[in-house]
Protein backbone atom coordinates (compact mmCIF):
# COMPACT_ATOMS: atom_id res chain seq x y z
CA UNK A 1 0.00 0.00 0.00
CA UNK A 2 1.09 3.54 -0.77
CA UNK A 3 2.98 5.28 2.49
CA UNK A 4 2.21 8.45 1.75
CA UNK A 5 -1.76 8.40 2.19
CA UNK A 6 -3.59 6.28 5.04
CA UNK A 7 -6.54 5.00 4.71
CA UNK A 8 -9.63 7.34 5.16
CA UNK A 9 -11.11 7.01 8.73
CA UNK A 10 -14.37 5.03 8.10
CA UNK A 11 -17.17 8.17 9.02
CA UNK A 12 -19.53 7.70 12.36
CA UNK A 13 -23.22 7.52 11.62
CA UNK A 14 -25.99 7.48 13.70
CA UNK A 15 -27.21 3.86 13.47
CA UNK A 16 -30.90 3.15 13.49
CA UNK A 17 -30.91 2.26 17.16
CA UNK A 18 -29.31 6.01 17.72
CA UNK A 19 -32.63 7.26 16.27
CA UNK A 20 -34.71 4.63 18.60
CA UNK A 21 -33.15 6.16 21.24
CA UNK A 22 -33.37 9.66 20.83
CA UNK A 23 -37.52 9.43 19.14
CA UNK A 24 -37.84 7.94 22.80
CA UNK A 25 -36.25 10.99 24.64
CA UNK A 26 -38.52 13.17 22.21
CA UNK A 27 -41.13 11.22 23.38
CA UNK A 28 -40.80 11.31 27.15
CA UNK A 29 -40.32 14.90 27.25
CA UNK A 30 -43.40 15.83 24.82
CA UNK A 31 -45.51 13.09 26.77
CA UNK A 32 -44.19 15.18 30.22
CA UNK A 33 -45.22 18.20 28.38
CA UNK A 34 -48.67 16.81 27.25
CA UNK A 35 -49.34 15.83 30.91
CA UNK A 36 -48.93 19.16 32.86
CA UNK A 37 -50.35 21.46 29.95
CA UNK A 38 -53.74 18.72 29.24
CA UNK A 39 -53.91 16.74 32.21
CA UNK A 40 -52.72 19.06 35.08
CA UNK A 41 -54.16 22.05 33.53
CA UNK A 42 -51.01 23.94 35.15
CA UNK A 43 -50.68 27.96 33.92
CA UNK A 44 -47.53 28.92 33.69
CA UNK A 45 -46.46 32.25 34.42
CA UNK A 46 -43.19 32.94 34.12
CA UNK A 47 -43.21 36.91 34.95
CA UNK A 48 -44.37 36.72 38.67
CA UNK A 49 -41.03 34.02 39.16
CA UNK A 50 -38.68 36.61 37.11
CA UNK A 51 -39.34 39.67 38.58
CA UNK A 52 -38.18 37.52 41.96
CA UNK A 53 -34.41 37.76 39.83
CA UNK A 54 -35.22 41.25 38.82
CA UNK A 55 -37.11 43.64 40.36
CA UNK A 56 -38.56 46.20 38.04
CA UNK A 57 -39.81 49.55 39.69
CA UNK A 58 -42.55 51.46 37.88
CA UNK A 59 -42.79 54.33 39.81
CA UNK A 60 -38.87 55.13 39.14
CA UNK A 61 -38.34 52.82 36.44
CA UNK A 62 -35.06 51.37 38.34
CA UNK A 63 -34.54 47.77 37.78
CA UNK A 64 -32.88 46.04 41.69
CA UNK A 65 -31.44 42.37 42.31
CA UNK A 66 -33.81 40.83 44.06
CA UNK A 67 -34.37 37.46 46.00
CA UNK A 68 -32.74 34.56 43.84
CA UNK A 69 -30.19 36.57 42.66
CA UNK A 70 -28.78 37.66 46.25
CA UNK A 71 -29.59 34.11 46.89
CA UNK A 72 -27.22 33.38 43.63
CA UNK A 73 -24.78 35.45 45.49
CA UNK A 74 -24.62 33.60 48.81
CA UNK A 75 -24.62 30.42 46.98
CA UNK A 76 -21.40 31.52 45.20
CA UNK A 77 -19.73 33.32 47.97
CA UNK A 78 -20.83 29.84 49.95
CA UNK A 79 -18.92 27.91 47.09
CA UNK A 80 -15.71 30.14 47.09
CA UNK A 81 -14.92 30.28 50.78
CA UNK A 82 -15.80 26.38 51.69
CA UNK A 83 -13.72 25.81 48.42
CA UNK A 84 -10.19 26.83 49.71
CA UNK A 85 -11.29 26.34 53.35
CA UNK A 86 -11.82 22.63 51.99
CA UNK A 87 -8.60 22.67 49.86
CA UNK A 88 -6.77 23.58 53.08
CA UNK A 89 -8.15 21.05 55.48
CA UNK A 90 -8.60 18.37 52.42
CA UNK A 91 -4.14 19.00 51.98
CA UNK A 92 -3.76 19.06 55.30
CA UNK A 93 -5.61 16.40 56.17
CA UNK A 94 -4.37 14.61 52.67
CA UNK A 95 -0.64 14.92 53.86
CA UNK A 96 -1.54 13.46 57.06
CA UNK A 97 -3.18 9.89 55.84
CA UNK A 98 0.22 9.77 54.05
CA UNK A 99 2.22 10.30 57.41
CA UNK A 100 4.47 7.84 59.39
CA UNK A 101 3.47 9.67 62.01
CA UNK A 102 0.06 7.42 63.82
CA UNK A 103 -1.41 10.07 65.80
CA UNK A 104 -1.87 12.04 62.61
CA UNK A 105 -2.70 9.14 60.49
CA UNK A 106 -5.39 8.20 63.44
CA UNK A 107 -6.91 12.23 63.46
CA UNK A 108 -6.93 11.84 59.63
CA UNK A 109 -8.54 8.80 59.23
CA UNK A 110 -11.06 9.11 61.92
CA UNK A 111 -12.17 12.30 60.38
CA UNK A 112 -12.60 10.84 57.02
CA UNK A 113 -14.50 7.93 58.34
CA UNK A 114 -16.84 9.82 60.44
CA UNK A 115 -18.05 12.21 57.82
CA UNK A 116 -17.83 9.45 54.54
CA UNK A 117 -20.36 7.36 57.03
CA UNK A 118 -22.82 9.89 57.97
CA UNK A 119 -25.68 11.53 55.70
CA UNK A 120 -25.04 14.74 55.14
CA UNK A 121 -28.23 16.35 56.66
CA UNK A 122 -27.36 14.51 59.78
CA UNK A 123 -23.85 15.78 59.73
CA UNK A 124 -25.09 19.01 59.34
CA UNK A 125 -27.87 19.20 61.98
CA UNK A 126 -25.17 17.54 64.25
CA UNK A 127 -22.67 20.31 63.31
CA UNK A 128 -24.76 23.46 63.16
CA UNK A 129 -26.99 22.70 66.70
CA UNK A 130 -23.62 21.04 68.84
CA UNK A 131 -20.81 22.49 67.18
CA UNK A 132 -21.06 26.36 65.73
CA UNK A 133 -24.05 27.28 68.22
CA UNK A 134 -21.70 26.86 71.05
CA UNK A 135 -18.48 27.81 69.41
CA UNK A 136 -19.62 30.73 67.76
CA UNK A 137 -20.80 33.04 70.95
CA UNK A 138 -18.25 31.57 72.18
CA UNK A 139 -15.84 33.36 69.52
CA UNK A 140 -17.38 36.24 69.48
CA UNK A 141 -18.49 36.28 65.83
CA UNK A 142 -21.98 37.27 66.81
CA UNK A 143 -20.44 41.09 68.72
CA UNK A 144 -18.26 41.31 65.43
CA UNK A 145 -20.85 41.61 63.00
CA UNK A 146 -22.90 44.36 65.14
CA UNK A 147 -20.66 47.36 65.58
CA UNK A 148 -17.05 47.06 63.54
CA UNK A 149 -16.43 49.36 60.90
CA UNK A 150 -15.27 46.79 59.02
CA UNK A 151 -17.92 45.27 58.51
CA UNK A 152 -19.45 47.50 56.92
CA UNK A 153 -17.13 48.25 54.00
CA UNK A 154 -18.65 47.27 50.95
CA UNK A 155 -15.52 45.05 50.11
CA UNK A 156 -16.59 43.18 53.34
CA UNK A 157 -20.63 42.76 51.93
CA UNK A 158 -19.17 41.55 48.65
CA UNK A 159 -17.17 38.74 50.40
CA UNK A 160 -19.47 37.89 53.14
CA UNK A 161 -23.03 38.75 52.37
CA UNK A 162 -24.99 41.35 55.09
CA UNK A 163 -23.08 41.31 58.43
CA UNK A 164 -26.57 40.47 60.43
CA UNK A 165 -26.69 37.00 58.75
CA UNK A 166 -22.17 36.71 59.62
CA UNK A 167 -22.18 33.96 61.69
CA UNK A 168 -24.89 31.97 59.97
CA UNK A 169 -22.97 32.30 56.71
CA UNK A 170 -19.89 31.05 59.01
CA UNK A 171 -21.50 28.12 59.66
CA UNK A 172 -22.81 27.16 56.59
CA UNK A 173 -19.08 27.40 55.30
CA UNK A 174 -17.69 25.81 57.75
CA UNK A 175 -20.23 22.73 57.62
CA UNK A 176 -19.91 22.49 54.13
CA UNK A 177 -15.76 22.65 54.05
CA UNK A 178 -16.11 20.47 56.51
CA UNK A 179 -17.87 18.18 54.77
CA UNK A 180 -16.88 18.38 51.21
CA UNK A 181 -13.05 18.30 52.80
CA UNK A 182 -13.22 14.62 54.05
CA UNK A 183 -13.38 13.81 50.14
CA UNK A 184 -10.86 16.36 48.89
CA UNK A 185 -8.76 14.66 51.96
CA UNK A 186 -8.99 11.34 50.02
CA UNK A 187 -8.05 12.98 46.55
CA UNK A 188 -5.33 14.09 47.90
CA UNK A 189 -4.11 11.06 49.74
CA UNK A 190 -4.23 9.45 46.48
CA UNK A 191 -2.63 12.04 44.70
CA UNK A 192 0.71 12.19 47.30
CA UNK A 193 0.66 8.08 47.23
CA UNK A 194 0.59 7.96 42.99
CA UNK A 195 3.78 9.96 42.95
CA UNK A 196 6.70 7.55 43.33
CA UNK A 197 8.91 6.93 45.89
CA UNK A 198 11.85 7.55 44.54
CA UNK A 199 10.99 11.01 44.28
CA UNK A 200 10.99 11.21 47.99
CA UNK A 201 14.06 9.12 48.23
CA UNK A 202 15.75 12.08 45.29
CA UNK A 203 14.77 14.89 47.52
CA UNK A 204 15.35 13.37 50.57
CA UNK A 205 18.95 13.19 48.96
CA UNK A 206 19.84 15.92 48.09
CA UNK A 207 18.49 17.51 51.96
CA UNK A 208 15.50 18.62 51.42
CA UNK A 209 13.20 19.19 54.55
CA UNK A 210 9.84 17.16 54.53
CA UNK A 211 8.42 19.84 54.24
CA UNK A 212 10.13 21.49 50.75
CA UNK A 213 10.11 17.83 49.60
CA UNK A 214 6.08 18.14 49.75
CA UNK A 215 5.88 21.82 49.10
CA UNK A 216 8.43 21.71 45.70
CA UNK A 217 8.43 18.29 44.87
CA UNK A 218 5.18 15.78 45.58
CA UNK A 219 2.15 18.61 45.67
CA UNK A 220 3.53 19.80 42.25
CA UNK A 221 2.96 16.52 40.42
CA UNK A 222 0.29 15.46 42.91
CA UNK A 223 -1.97 18.26 41.93
CA UNK A 224 -1.77 17.74 38.39
CA UNK A 225 -2.95 14.01 38.69
CA UNK A 226 -5.64 14.90 40.83
CA UNK A 227 -7.30 18.06 39.29
CA UNK A 228 -9.75 16.38 37.46
CA UNK A 229 -11.34 14.46 40.56
CA UNK A 230 -10.70 17.48 42.25
CA UNK A 231 -12.58 19.88 39.62
CA UNK A 232 -15.80 17.30 40.22
CA UNK A 233 -15.45 16.88 44.11
CA UNK A 234 -15.55 21.53 43.30
CA UNK A 235 -18.62 20.92 41.49
CA UNK A 236 -20.52 18.71 43.83
CA UNK A 237 -19.48 20.87 46.53
CA UNK A 238 -21.65 23.82 44.77
CA UNK A 239 -24.29 21.54 44.32
CA UNK A 240 -24.20 20.58 48.13
CA UNK A 241 -24.18 24.04 48.88
CA UNK A 242 -28.18 23.53 48.73
CA UNK A 243 -28.22 21.52 52.10
CA UNK A 244 -27.31 24.45 54.25
CA UNK A 245 -30.28 25.72 53.21
CA UNK A 246 -31.68 23.54 56.26
CA UNK A 247 -29.75 25.44 58.91
CA UNK A 248 -31.51 28.97 57.06
CA UNK A 249 -28.20 30.27 55.08
CA UNK A 250 -30.30 32.09 52.64
CA UNK A 251 -28.86 30.81 49.27
CA UNK A 252 -30.14 30.08 46.53
CA UNK A 253 -32.25 26.79 47.60
CA UNK A 254 -33.33 28.66 50.47
CA UNK A 255 -34.75 31.43 48.85
CA UNK A 256 -36.08 29.14 45.70
CA UNK A 257 -38.34 28.01 48.91
CA UNK A 258 -39.39 31.04 49.86
CA UNK A 259 -40.65 31.91 46.22
CA UNK A 260 -42.18 28.84 44.92
CA UNK A 261 -44.31 29.30 48.28
CA UNK A 262 -45.10 33.08 47.94
CA UNK A 263 -45.93 32.64 44.20
CA UNK A 264 -47.52 29.24 43.80
CA UNK A 265 -45.35 29.27 40.59
CA UNK A 266 -43.57 26.00 41.38
CA UNK A 267 -42.46 24.77 38.24
CA UNK A 268 -41.41 28.17 37.33
CA UNK A 269 -39.09 28.68 40.50
CA UNK A 270 -37.50 25.57 40.28
CA UNK A 271 -36.87 25.40 36.73
CA UNK A 272 -35.40 28.54 36.71
CA UNK A 273 -33.44 27.35 40.09
CA UNK A 274 -32.08 24.68 38.31
CA UNK A 275 -31.00 26.36 35.20
CA UNK A 276 -29.21 28.62 37.70
CA UNK A 277 -27.34 26.04 38.98
CA UNK A 278 -26.53 24.55 35.52
CA UNK A 279 -24.81 27.73 34.88
CA UNK A 280 -23.03 27.99 37.79
CA UNK A 281 -21.69 24.40 37.86
CA UNK A 282 -20.79 23.96 33.85
CA UNK A 283 -18.50 27.70 34.02
CA UNK A 284 -16.55 25.62 37.00
CA UNK A 285 -16.36 23.26 34.69
CA UNK A 286 -14.91 24.87 32.30
CA UNK A 287 -12.48 27.08 34.15
CA UNK A 288 -11.62 23.58 35.55
CA UNK A 289 -10.94 22.13 32.20
CA UNK A 290 -8.70 25.06 30.84
CA UNK A 291 -6.55 24.52 34.36
CA UNK A 292 -6.48 21.14 33.26
CA UNK A 293 -4.99 21.79 29.56
CA UNK A 294 -2.67 24.41 31.00
CA UNK A 295 -0.79 22.09 33.78
CA UNK A 296 -1.19 19.40 30.92
CA UNK A 297 1.09 21.68 28.44
CA UNK A 298 3.35 22.74 31.10
CA UNK A 299 4.12 19.29 31.95
CA UNK A 300 5.00 18.70 28.00
CA UNK B 1 52.88 17.36 49.33
CA UNK B 2 53.03 15.64 52.82
CA UNK B 3 50.16 13.05 53.46
CA UNK B 4 48.09 14.41 56.52
CA UNK B 5 46.53 11.33 57.90
CA UNK B 6 43.03 11.44 56.45
CA UNK B 7 40.21 10.33 58.85
CA UNK B 8 37.52 8.30 58.51
CA UNK B 9 34.66 9.65 56.62
CA UNK B 10 32.31 6.89 57.21
CA UNK B 11 32.54 4.48 59.99
CA UNK B 12 30.17 1.74 60.07
CA UNK B 13 30.19 -0.43 62.78
CA UNK B 14 28.49 -3.86 64.29
CA UNK B 15 25.54 -2.42 61.91
CA UNK B 16 22.41 -4.23 61.91
CA UNK B 17 19.13 -4.23 60.12
CA UNK B 18 15.85 -6.39 60.09
CA UNK B 19 12.55 -6.40 58.44
CA UNK B 20 10.34 -7.85 60.65
CA UNK B 21 11.96 -10.71 61.33
CA UNK B 22 14.56 -10.84 58.33
CA UNK B 23 17.90 -10.30 59.25
CA UNK B 24 18.40 -7.73 55.99
CA UNK B 25 21.92 -6.69 57.42
CA UNK B 26 24.30 -8.10 60.03
CA UNK B 27 27.01 -6.84 61.71
CA UNK B 28 28.58 -4.68 58.87
CA UNK B 29 31.51 -3.04 59.46
CA UNK B 30 33.16 -0.53 56.86
CA UNK B 31 35.90 2.10 57.44
CA UNK B 32 36.13 4.82 54.26
CA UNK B 33 38.50 7.16 54.36
CA UNK B 34 38.65 10.36 52.80
CA UNK B 35 39.35 10.09 49.14
CA UNK B 36 38.55 6.55 49.08
CA UNK B 37 36.89 4.32 46.08
CA UNK B 38 34.97 1.67 47.41
CA UNK B 39 33.11 -0.54 44.78
CA UNK B 40 30.55 -2.83 46.60
CA UNK B 41 29.21 -6.07 45.04
CA UNK B 42 27.19 -8.85 45.32
CA UNK B 43 24.33 -11.11 44.24
CA UNK B 44 21.04 -9.27 44.33
CA UNK B 45 19.25 -8.95 47.62
CA UNK B 46 22.44 -9.32 49.72
CA UNK B 47 22.01 -6.10 51.00
CA UNK B 48 24.82 -3.70 49.41
CA UNK B 49 21.99 -0.91 48.54
CA UNK B 50 20.38 -0.84 51.98
CA UNK B 51 23.72 -0.69 53.37
CA UNK B 52 24.77 2.15 51.38
CA UNK B 53 21.33 3.74 51.92
CA UNK B 54 21.37 3.96 55.82
CA UNK B 55 24.72 5.67 55.87
CA UNK B 56 22.08 8.95 54.95
CA UNK B 57 19.29 7.40 56.23
CA UNK B 58 17.28 7.14 53.58
CA UNK B 59 16.68 3.42 55.16
CA UNK B 60 17.10 3.63 58.90
CA UNK B 61 19.16 0.83 61.65
CA UNK B 62 18.26 -0.69 64.42
CA UNK B 63 21.33 -1.42 65.55
CA UNK B 64 25.09 -0.69 65.38
CA UNK B 65 26.60 2.80 64.85
CA UNK B 66 27.38 4.72 61.65
CA UNK B 67 28.91 8.17 61.71
CA UNK B 68 29.94 10.50 58.64
CA UNK B 69 32.60 12.66 58.88
CA UNK B 70 32.57 12.03 62.85
CA UNK B 71 28.78 12.88 63.27
CA UNK B 72 26.71 9.73 64.65
CA UNK B 73 23.71 9.83 61.99
CA UNK B 74 21.11 7.94 64.01
CA UNK B 75 17.15 6.91 63.12
CA UNK B 76 14.90 9.95 63.97
CA UNK B 77 18.07 12.31 64.60
CA UNK B 78 17.16 16.28 63.90
CA UNK B 79 19.00 17.78 61.20
CA UNK B 80 19.80 14.64 59.25
CA UNK B 81 19.28 17.65 56.40
CA UNK B 82 23.15 18.73 57.66
CA UNK B 83 24.44 15.29 57.19
CA UNK B 84 22.74 14.44 53.52
CA UNK B 85 23.88 17.68 52.11
CA UNK B 86 27.76 16.14 52.51
CA UNK B 87 26.15 12.84 51.05
CA UNK B 88 25.49 12.79 47.53
CA UNK B 89 23.55 10.00 46.42
CA UNK B 90 22.94 8.68 42.66
CA UNK B 91 20.26 6.12 42.64
CA UNK B 92 19.18 3.14 39.55
CA UNK B 93 15.81 4.91 38.64
CA UNK B 94 17.55 8.49 38.44
CA UNK B 95 14.83 9.84 40.37
CA UNK B 96 14.83 13.41 38.92
CA UNK B 97 11.63 15.46 39.72
CA UNK B 98 10.17 15.46 35.94
CA UNK B 99 7.78 18.99 36.53
CA UNK B 100 10.38 20.75 36.84
CA UNK B 101 13.21 21.81 34.03
CA UNK B 102 17.17 19.99 34.01
CA UNK B 103 18.09 23.31 35.86
CA UNK B 104 15.47 23.62 38.00
CA UNK B 105 16.08 20.17 39.13
CA UNK B 106 19.71 21.01 40.23
CA UNK B 107 19.09 24.29 41.82
CA UNK B 108 16.58 22.91 43.90
CA UNK B 109 18.55 21.68 47.00
CA UNK B 110 21.34 24.25 46.98
CA UNK B 111 18.47 27.02 47.36
CA UNK B 112 16.11 25.02 49.94
CA UNK B 113 19.35 23.34 51.69
CA UNK B 114 22.17 25.92 51.55
CA UNK B 115 20.21 28.67 51.33
CA UNK B 116 21.76 29.79 48.40
CA UNK B 117 20.33 32.89 45.96
CA UNK B 118 18.64 31.48 42.83
CA UNK B 119 21.72 33.49 40.59
CA UNK B 120 24.11 31.70 42.14
CA UNK B 121 22.95 28.21 42.01
CA UNK B 122 22.09 29.25 38.90
CA UNK B 123 25.94 29.35 37.90
CA UNK B 124 27.16 26.32 40.12
CA UNK B 125 24.75 24.60 38.33
CA UNK B 126 25.47 25.20 34.79
CA UNK B 127 29.08 24.60 36.10
CA UNK B 128 28.19 20.94 36.84
CA UNK B 129 25.91 21.10 33.75
CA UNK B 130 29.20 21.73 31.78
CA UNK B 131 31.22 18.85 33.72
CA UNK B 132 28.50 16.15 32.52
CA UNK B 133 28.53 17.62 28.97
CA UNK B 134 24.70 18.39 29.38
CA UNK B 135 24.93 22.41 29.84
CA UNK B 136 22.94 22.72 26.42
CA UNK B 137 20.33 20.80 27.40
CA UNK B 138 19.44 23.13 30.92
CA UNK B 139 15.83 24.03 30.35
CA UNK B 140 14.44 20.89 28.92
CA UNK B 141 12.89 18.51 30.72
CA UNK B 142 13.87 15.06 32.43
CA UNK B 143 11.94 12.98 30.02
CA UNK B 144 13.17 14.52 26.90
CA UNK B 145 16.47 13.46 27.66
CA UNK B 146 17.88 10.02 27.45
CA UNK B 147 18.78 7.66 30.18
CA UNK B 148 22.14 8.29 29.54
CA UNK B 149 21.91 11.92 30.09
CA UNK B 150 19.43 11.67 33.17
CA UNK B 151 21.88 9.81 34.97
CA UNK B 152 24.80 12.14 34.17
CA UNK B 153 22.04 15.11 35.36
CA UNK B 154 21.49 13.37 38.39
CA UNK B 155 25.03 13.11 39.05
CA UNK B 156 25.54 16.68 39.04
CA UNK B 157 22.55 17.84 40.92
CA UNK B 158 24.54 15.43 43.98
CA UNK B 159 27.46 17.73 43.26
CA UNK B 160 25.75 20.70 42.73
CA UNK B 161 25.69 20.14 46.80
CA UNK B 162 29.53 20.03 47.11
CA UNK B 163 29.27 16.52 49.01
CA UNK B 164 32.04 14.81 50.90
CA UNK B 165 30.93 11.47 49.53
CA UNK B 166 29.17 9.75 46.96
CA UNK B 167 27.29 6.98 46.76
CA UNK B 168 26.32 5.43 43.92
CA UNK B 169 22.96 2.58 44.10
CA UNK B 170 23.60 0.67 40.81
CA UNK B 171 24.05 4.02 38.81
CA UNK B 172 24.32 2.18 35.38
CA UNK B 173 21.63 -1.01 35.96
CA UNK B 174 18.90 0.83 34.16
CA UNK B 175 20.67 2.16 31.36
CA UNK B 176 20.92 0.95 27.62
CA UNK B 177 24.20 -0.50 26.99
CA UNK B 178 25.21 2.09 24.93
CA UNK B 179 24.47 4.84 27.07
CA UNK B 180 26.49 2.91 29.79
CA UNK B 181 30.22 4.59 29.11
CA UNK B 182 29.00 8.38 29.27
CA UNK B 183 27.64 7.54 33.34
CA UNK B 184 31.16 5.57 34.04
CA UNK B 185 33.50 8.05 32.32
CA UNK B 186 31.48 10.89 34.50
CA UNK B 187 32.08 8.74 37.43
CA UNK B 188 35.94 7.89 36.61
CA UNK B 189 36.46 11.81 36.10
CA UNK B 190 35.03 12.26 39.04
CA UNK B 191 37.33 9.90 40.79
CA UNK B 192 40.29 10.90 39.25
CA UNK B 193 39.16 14.28 40.85
CA UNK B 194 39.83 12.85 44.67
CA UNK B 195 36.04 12.03 45.25
CA UNK B 196 34.95 10.07 48.09
CA UNK B 197 32.69 7.31 46.39
CA UNK B 198 31.19 3.84 47.65
CA UNK B 199 29.46 2.38 44.63
CA UNK B 200 26.98 -0.48 44.10
CA UNK B 201 28.00 -1.65 40.86
CA UNK B 202 28.44 -4.53 38.44
CA UNK B 203 30.87 -2.81 36.51
CA UNK B 204 33.62 -4.62 37.26
CA UNK B 205 35.94 -2.97 34.40
CA UNK B 206 35.08 -0.20 36.68
CA UNK B 207 36.16 -1.47 39.77
CA UNK B 208 39.47 -2.82 38.08
CA UNK B 209 40.17 0.97 36.95
CA UNK B 210 38.93 2.86 39.84
CA UNK B 211 38.32 1.15 43.27
CA UNK B 212 40.92 1.29 46.01
CA UNK B 213 38.93 -1.72 47.43
CA UNK B 214 35.84 -3.83 46.40
CA UNK B 215 32.81 -5.61 49.17
CA UNK B 216 31.82 -8.58 48.41
CA UNK B 217 28.28 -9.17 50.19
CA UNK B 218 25.87 -11.77 50.52
CA UNK B 219 22.78 -12.58 52.19
CA UNK B 220 23.53 -9.22 54.38
CA UNK B 221 26.77 -9.96 55.49
CA UNK B 222 30.31 -8.42 54.51
CA UNK B 223 32.06 -11.83 53.24
CA UNK B 224 35.42 -10.39 51.61
CA UNK B 225 37.14 -6.78 51.61
CA UNK B 226 40.15 -7.10 49.31
CA UNK B 227 42.32 -5.19 46.78
CA UNK B 228 40.41 -5.29 43.13
CA UNK B 229 43.02 -7.42 41.81
CA UNK B 230 43.45 -9.89 44.72
CA UNK B 231 39.18 -9.80 44.82
CA UNK B 232 39.16 -10.62 40.74
CA UNK B 233 41.71 -12.79 40.78
CA UNK B 234 41.91 -14.57 43.69
CA UNK B 235 38.97 -14.73 45.66
CA UNK B 236 39.21 -16.44 48.85
CA UNK B 237 35.58 -17.09 50.24
CA UNK B 238 33.79 -19.91 47.87
CA UNK B 239 30.54 -17.53 47.60
CA UNK B 240 32.89 -15.15 46.22
CA UNK B 241 34.08 -17.42 43.88
CA UNK B 242 30.33 -18.58 42.49
CA UNK B 243 29.43 -14.91 42.16
CA UNK B 244 32.48 -14.33 40.31
CA UNK B 245 32.28 -17.46 38.22
CA UNK B 246 28.46 -16.28 37.17
CA UNK B 247 29.42 -12.77 36.47
CA UNK B 248 31.89 -13.13 34.30
CA UNK B 249 31.24 -17.00 32.75
CA UNK B 250 29.27 -15.81 30.00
Amino acid sequence: MDRASPPAPAKKRLTGLDFVLFGGVAALILYSAYRINDVLVYRWDWSRVLSFVVLHDEATGTYAANLLLHGLATTLRLAVWATILASIIGIVMGYWRTCENLTARIISRGYVELIRNLPPLVFIFIFYFFVSSQIFPALGVDDISRDNWVVNTTAFRVMFGDPQLLSNFLAGVLCLALFEAAYVTEIVRAGIQSVGKGQWEGARAIGLSRINVLRDVILPQAVRKILPPLAGQFITLIKDSAIVSLISVQELTFLATEVAATTTKVFETWILVGAMYFVLCYSFALFFSRLERRAAKSRR
Amino acid sequence: MLDAQPGPLVEISNMCKWYGDFSALHDINLTVAEGEKVVVCGPSGSGKSTMIRCINQLETHQSGTISVDGVEVAPGMKNIERIRRDVGMVFQGFNLFPHITILDNLILGPMRNRGMSKADATQLAMQYLERVRIAEQAAKYPSQLSGGQQQRVAIARSLCMKPKIMLFDEPTSALDPEMIAGVLDVMIELAEEGMTMICVTHEMGFARKVADRVVFMDEGEIIEIAAPENFFNNPQSDRAKTFLGQLLGH
